[in-house]
């Protein structure tokens, strides 16, 4: 058992966090799946501490995730979407922060369309932040999950090859793995169309390929992304059907790959477009390991940065 | 080390006395009120659970461990992030006599953690507590059922037990921590 105090005031970027910050995290996350598995799955840490959800993008899985973490520690959870408060009435972003601050609470759960929100909102407030994505830059907290979901099944997060396919030039999630990944020492290639991979994305110290076939007998995990068609003006590839004939995974495709390949996608998932429904349902898919273990690291994270006073 | 501000309170040969006698104390109430199951709280007070039981002759691998950090009632008032350690208990908390073992016994905040982590795992029949020492000073109305040693020490005062498991050598220390 280690015991690494570490301080940790705000979750924003894979980037503040390194590998010591990790293991930490997933060492206290270890003990949270224990009260998930639970009959009565409550414990009383966060009594009397206040979570606010504040999503200014459409979400299921990760609102769902940090309500359920927040919960389950017993702090008080509120959820506040875009549609249902006053954004929609002309509110700026500080004005909103500064109203919840108002009412003090202890941690904000922060999803926003333009990137380094979560970061801007920080100097607004004392609660502490978590970044629950921040338009195409990063998704610290569905990293961490990924990560640890690749620990369970390979033991090691170190010296694996990680094929992460589809929308790169949107996906914060495919951002915050890369950091991730690469604290560990596994390597990462990002594999999709050229007009979705960023240029100079090599700089970052990732593999680049435009062609899924090629690559796909070299990698350990493949990781699936959705085509951010709210982000797109108009796709950036002839049509849907032509994307899927050759980046997406489907059986014929799998046969190419690795013996002990798993497949991850953090959803939400467009079957027959990235995946095909039969992929998606093996028992090589990860997809709902991710979701059971995003509740884990959720809880853990909250529970972290409640833990300790400025 | 510095014999100016640590008097030493149990050497090992001592300890290993109390713990034979402690032994003996909860197989005589056994034979009384039925078995215990032993729960020890994180971090000391599994050792001395694990102690106990080889001298009592049962499994060491079947006592129960207890992390009560999720149950504390001064989280934020940590320096430091909290560590949260492994619970498990393995057997069924509903219905057995459970005997919750710790090294030191002061405020009895630990104990009325340990007394809700361990009632939201089940409805336990019982629930009685061991502890190598009592200091007193209590804040909460909690004592033991067991006892090695009680002592009067000063609030500036701590009792530190050190078994060889967790620290290397058995023995127990009053050190001041403003010496």
């Amino acid at each position: 058992m280690k015991e690494t105090p570490v301080r940790i005031p705000h979750i924003l970027s894979m980037a503040d966090l390194s590998r010591e910050d990790i293991e930490f995290i997933f060492q206290t996350t270890d003990r949270f799946r224990e009260v998930g598995g639970r009959p009565i799955k409550k414990v009383p840490a966060l009594r009397g501490k206040t979570v606010i959800n504040l999503f200014f993008e459409n979400s299921t899985r990760t609102r769902t995730s940090f309500e359920i973490a927040g919960k389950r520690l017993s702090a008080d959870v509120i959820n506040i979407t875009k549609s249902s408060s006053s954004v929609s009435k002309g509110e700026s972003l500080l004005d909103t922060v500064k109203n919840l601050e108002a009412m003090a609470p202890d941690v904000l759960v922060v999803r926003h369309p333009a990137a380094g929100a979560a970061q801007t909102i920080t100097r607004m407030l004392k609660a502490r932040v978590i970044n629950a994505g921040d338009g195409a830059h990063e998704h610290p907290t569905q990293a961490l999950l990924d990560l640890l979901t690749i620990r369970d099944h390979k033991k090691t997060l170190s010296g694996l090859h990680v094929g992460i396919v589809g929308d790169i030039a949107h996906s914060r999630v495919a951002r915050s793995n890369i950091l991730g990944l690469q604290r560990f020492g596994s390597k990462v290639t990002v594999i999709g169309p050229k007009s979705l991979i960023p240029l100079g994305i090599e700089a970052f110290g990732v593999g680049v390929s435009y062609d899924f076939k090629a690559v796909i007998g070299d990698l350990d995990i493949i990781m699936m992304l959705r085509i951010q068609g709210e982000r797109h003006d108009r796709l950036p590839f002839p049509n849907l059907r032509e994307y899927s004939r050759f980046f997406g995974l489907n059986l014929q495709l799998l046969q190419k790959a690795k013996s002990d390949v798993v497949i991850m996608h953090p959803g939400p998932v467009n079957r027959g477009v990235e995946i095909a429904p039969e992929v998606a349902d093996a028992p090589y898919s990860l997809i709902l390991n991710q979701v059971k273990n995003g509740v884990a690291v959720r809880m853990a994270l909250l529970y972290l940065l409640s833990g300790t006073e400025e | 080390m510095n014999a100016s501000n640590k008097n030493i309170l149990l050497e090992a040969i001592e300890l290993k006395a109390l713990f034979d006698r402690l032994a003996s104390e909860i197989k005589e109430r056994e034979v009384l009120s039925g078995p215990f199951q032993l729960v020890g709280i994180h971090t000391r007070g599994i050792p001395i659970a694990q102690r106990l039981a080889k001298l009592m002759n049962r499994d060491p691998d079947q006592i129960g461990t207890l992390d009560i950090n999720l149950y504390r009632d001064d989280l934020s008032q940590a320096s430091e992030m909290p560590v949260v350690k492994e619970t498990e208990i393995p057997f069924s908390i509903d219905g057995s006599r459970v005997l919750l073992v710790d090294d030191v016994l002061y405020t009895g905040r630990t104990i009325r953690a340990a007394l809700d982590a361990l009632t939201d795992l089940g409805r336990p029949k019982s629930i009685a507590l061991l502890v190598l020492i009592d200091r007193g000073e209590r804040e909460l109305p909690i004592q033991s059922d067991f006892c090695g040693k009680k002592v009067s020490v000063q609030p500036q005062e701590n009792v530190k037990v050190r078994l060889q498991e967790t620290d290397g050598v058995d023995r127990i220390e009053v050190i001041d921590r403003q010496a």
